[in-house]
């Protein structure tokens, strides 16, 4: 990540972050990941060409989360434009507190964004807020131990396969293990994605009445897979392992295969990781059943509604968004660094085509169907979530259960029985059934 | 201190203090070390504790990054003023504690300890909707005010056991001599009660310094402390421990620098046996 | 001694303070206890009405509650017996003669200049990590298997670090203690022929015991609030979910503000039994 650093470095020298709220300015609270640094370090130029100020909040995901979810349900009016994600979109959406994006200029072709993402950050056919950048989730696994272990690694695996190549390329004497997942609480780590598995395996949160279903067969198939699969094959301490601690497993050699979000391809593909050159890539794996275990996300920038500076927020989220910014920071810093998952037309391009991750990753989200996320039906919308205002607290609780059992301290049972108690609970409270 | 010390033991000592110290120190300066590591050095495997490539970068982008003196001077600001605004309230409080006790003192420092109890959290929206009414939400002066209610019953208890240590024998002999409740309080007490009100600061000014909650989700652009600028480096995605590190090390540096100089004062306390 | 005067003095002195307290004691207690009656969910739309008790049914019998409850007290009891014990002797190693006084005394105050989520991280990232933490390099080093410390010793863990964060205040505060402790009394006591662990018990465990008392008190107000070191280390899994933590999950995970103030009004209630329980045993220093 040094070499990704230092092109950073170039680009911000030039930028200093204005600390006064001057006539024409906004004030933009968002997520402290890469890309958002990076556009960050552009702001000078959005300055220049619009005249217009941008103060930046920059925050951890969850301080973030909860920050703009305090201001926007009182109505504190701090921000002038939110980052948000597909969980929140459509709930924000619904309750009036976004200005709706329907009258994006025409140079913007809002119609030139993915449809899985646009659906995704839309309630009731309205788009409520920009994609800044998209993942699905895929497989990255090591092709030299892959080959290693005389195993192929079909483009489409299933998750018997996985298991498989996972126990035999597992070296506990190297310090190599075949597979990092996450297993860490919270609904943002672990939980997204054994509820993003849980969907391969046939299960699902809520039944069409808004029932939970953590008793179900299909519920325990999957937590009892994931939980012996990672006691073979897993790295020590996987209950507290997230994106960040498989991402340095996986970067040090230590990690056969690892299933994450699409984005993490370019940082293992990157400068830091000393295993760069032998990466492959892969679908999310499936069970047979018509429906993978990846997911799908977004992070958006929308507009809260009764911001004064509603005319100046929506110029900086075209700038963002569209598509000039995508072709400056390719051509000040190469297609690998653009933010990736948003456009279509990002994909058709042939200079991006040549980028090794970009064709599983475009893969990865058509697969994706937020809509239609299980094999049954269910009422709920969004595929490693629910996008229901009730789903981060009770995933939150469920996953901290399901940490638990993956740490042995209780059986995955006990952890299910623990999990539908509290989501039926908490459904009930909320006036569901 | 009459008491004569061999070389030897003086020794054992220096040896015995100097590990114990270094340990407790360690995962600082371990963090301070990382801090001028490359990202893939400080993740290495075996560590490196000294031989490694020394970088400024992650200084250098971090400043880039997040405008340091900016979240600098909030902090100071909001931290100073608020001890500033606490002492200035706690002294009298607790001077008349010390020394004109009644029988409902105890009760009444309970009653001021038992206003911490609620967790923060707890009271984040009713919180909010206030600021929003006061216009409050991102300036410092809120923050002061928020800071100086959190710290007060501190600042009362910790004025309050070191006044207690002030022989009452002192206030009579002044009596007796006829000072007046002025003279007392500026002559008597205020250079006994020093040392006690400077280490009193120092605590409260770190509290202050320290405190994350509400000097995050009460401020945006304006008046974020270093505890807004070290929300914008820990657990982004990806690893950055370098940047993390260097960003804590920017943030703990001034009051490290601050303790540092005032740990004489800190610690001198209060030592009265000559008068006992 | 206290003339008329003097007391009337006393009580416009007190008066700013108990004031400034009391309204900042009232209006958030105020607020919670109202919210804890009111089904007032922000995402749905903010206030929707009158609750009666049920907040305060459905926090105390949802499963998480009285773990929640045995493991805020588990993490005050451990971190108190751990900085008081390390305190005293600390403080008295401290206030030895030896080079270097002022360097060490700032190393080992350091820890307390931390920010709660910085020195979490640092922990969890940098030391107990089962696979890159400095510990499990030791241990495989040594060719031992390296400990999974946050999921099979939550507890120990969040001890550990609260412990390294509170240590300092407790060392800073004895210390200060100490050096008011009379010399010519401890000399006459060893002249007297008194043995070191007599001479510790009986003159300088007594002489700290307001200092203590302090440590005990104040320590326990902000261990009982304890959240940053769980929230990055073991997110609120393996049993280490705190009653505070518990609170912050309702309020800001689940956006039931209603459930989390009843929660709160829970939390102070506990804080209140911890507070009478510790004066039954401690209060009577304070008085001296």
């Amino acid at each position: 990540m040094t070499l990704h650093f230092r092109a950073l470095l170039g680009a911000t020298a030039l930028c200093s972050v204005a600390t006064f709220v001057a006539a024409d300015s906004i004030t933009i609270a968002t997520v402290n990941n890469g890309d958002m640094i990076r556009m960050q370090g552009y702001t000078d130029q959005f300055t220049a060409e619009t005249g217009i100020d941008v103060n930046w909040v920059t925050l951890e995901e969850n301080v973030l989360r909860q920050r703009v979810t305090t201001d926007i349900t009182t109505k504190g009016g701090q921000f002038d434009i939110m980052t948000i994600g597909m969980y929140e979109t459509p709930i924000w959406g619904k309750n009036g507190w976004l200005v709706p994006l329907n009258d994006l200029s025409a140079d913007y072709d809002v119609g030139d964004l993915l449809p899985a993402m646009a659906g995704g950050l839309s309630y009731d056919g309205t788009l409520y807020a920009a994609p800044f950048y998209g993942e699905s989730s895929m497989v990255m696994y090591r092709t030299d131990l892959m080959e290693k272990a005389g195993l192929t690694m079909p483009e489409a695996p299933t998750w018997t396969f996985i298991r498989e190549a996972a126990a035999k390329m597992t070296d506990r004497a190297n310090d190599i293990n075949g597979i990092c997942l996450r297993g860490k609480a919270g609904w943002g780590e672990g939980g997204a994605f054994i509820t993003a598995m849980s969907n391969s395996f046939g299960a699902r949160w809520f039944d069409e009445n808004w029932k939970p279903q953590f008793d179900t067969q299909q519920w325990a198939d999957t937590v009892n897979f994931f939980k012996g699969m990672m006691d073979e094959s897993g790295p020590t301490g996987y209950a507290t392992n997230g994106f960040n601690e498989n991402l340095s497993l996986f970067q040090q050699g230590k990690c056969g295969m690892w299933i994450d979000a699409t984005v993490a391809a370019s940082f293992v593909t990157g400068a830091d990781s000393t295993v760069a050159d032998s990466v492959g890539f892969a679908l999310a794996p499936d069970n047979g059943l018509g429906k993978r275990s990846n997911w799908l996300w977004a992070w958006a920038l929308a507009i809260p509604a009764g911001t004064q500076k509603e005319a100046e927020a929506k110029q900086f989220i075209e700038w963002a968004t569209g598509k000039g910014y995508i072709d400056m920071v390719a051509a000040k810093e190469g297609w690998a660094n653009v933010p990736p998952g948003a456009r279509t037309s990002l994909y058709a391009n042939p200079d991006y085509q040549a980028v090794p991750f970009s064709k599983m990753t475009l893969d990865s989200i058509l697969s994706a169907d937020p809509l239609h996320p299980t094999v049954d039906p269910v009422p709920y919308v969004g595929i490693q979530f629910a996008a229901i205002p009730e789903f981060a607290g009770i995933a939150t609780d469920v996953s901290q259960e399901f940490s638990n059992a993956y740490a042995g301290q209780q059986t995955v049972e006990e952890a299910l029985a623990k999990a539908q108690a509290i989501a039926t609970d908490a459904m009930q409270a909320a006036g569901y059934n | 201190m009459a008491r004569s010390v061999t070389p030897r033991r003086k020794a054992m000592f220096t040896i015995f203090a100097w590990a114990i110290g270094l340990i407790i120190f360690f995962p600082i300066l371990w963090t301070i070390l990382t801090s001028f590591k490359t990202e893939a050095d400080a993740i290495a495997y075996p560590p490196k504790f000294l031989f490694f490539n020394w970088t400024l970068e992650n200084y250098v982008v971090v400043q880039e990054r997040s405008n340091y003196m900016h979240y600098l001077w909030n902090s100071v600001v909001i931290a100073g003023g608020s001890t500033i605004l606490g002492i200035i309230v706690a002294v009298p409080a607790a001077w008349s504690m010390a020394f004109v006790p009644s029988a409902r003192t105890k009760d009444i420092l309970m009653w001021m300890l038992s206003t911490k109890m609620l967790p923060a959290v707890g009271v984040l929206y009713p919180m909010y909707l206030i600021f929003i009414k006061l216009g409050w939400l991102d300036t410092k002066i809120g923050l002061v005010v928020v800071l100086m209610l959190i710290n007060l019953p501190i600042i009362i208890w910790m004025l309050y056991t070191y006044f207690k240590e002030i022989p009452g024998e002192i206030l009579e002999a002044a009596r007796m001599d006829g000072a007046s409740l002025k003279e007392e309080i500026l002559y008597v007490l205020t250079p006994m009660a020093i040392p006690g009100i400077a280490s009193t600061i120092l605590l409260n000014v770190i509290l202050a310094w320290n405190e994350s909650f509400w000097t995050l989700n009460l401020t945006a652009a304006n008046a974020g402390p270093l505890t807004a600028f070290i929300a914008s480096y820990s657990s982004p995605e990806g690893l950055f421990y370098a940047k993390l590190s260097a960003a804590s090390t920017m943030a703990i540096a001034p009051i490290l620098i601050m303790g540092w100089f005032s740990q004489k004062q800190l610690v001198r306390g209060l030592t009265f046996g000559a008068v006992k | 001694m206290a003339t008329k005067a003097s007391r009337t003095a006393a009580r416009i002195m007190m008066a700013p303070a108990v004031i400034l307290l009391l309204g900042w004691m009232l209006v958030p207690l105020v607020m919670t206890l109202w919210f804890s009656f009111r089904n007032y969910l922000p995402l749905r739309g903010g206030d929707l009405g009158f609750a009666g008790f049920d907040n305060y049914v459905r926090f105390v019998t949802s499963s998480s509650f009285w773990p929640a409850v045995s493991a805020t007290l588990f993490i005050v009891v451990g971190v108190l017996i751990i900085t008081v014990t390390l305190g005293v002797l600390l403080a008295l190693l401290l206030d030895q003669p030896m080079w270097g006084q002022g360097i060490v005394r700032i190393l080992v105050i350091a820890p307390f200049f931390v920010m709660p989520t910085v020195s979490g991280l640092v922990w969890k990232n940098m030391f107990l990590d089962s696979v890159n933490g400095l510990f499990a390099q030791v241990f495989k080093f040594f060719g031992a298997a390296p400990i999974e410390f946050l999921s099979q010793m939550p507890f120990f863990t969040i001890i550990l670090i609260v412990s390294w964060q509170w240590l300092p205040f407790a060392t800073l505060i004895l210390l200060t203690a100490i050096q008011s402790l009379d010399s010519e009394q401890l000399e006459a006591a060893e002249m007297d022929g008194a043995p070191p662990l007599k001479r510790f018990w009986f003159i300088i465990v007594p002489h700290l015991s307001r200092a203590i008392t302090v440590v005990i008190l104040i320590q326990t107000i902000f261990l009982l609030s304890v959240f940053a070191e769980i929230y990055v280390t073991t997110a609120g899994a393996f049993g280490s979910k705190t009653l505070t933590y518990l609170i912050f999950q309702r309020v800001l995970e689940s956006q039931n503000v209603g459930l989390g103030s009843a929660g709160g009004v829970y939390a102070i209630i506990l804080a209140n039994i911890v507070a009478i329980f510790l004066m039954r045993i401690v209060g009577k220093n304070l008085d001296a």
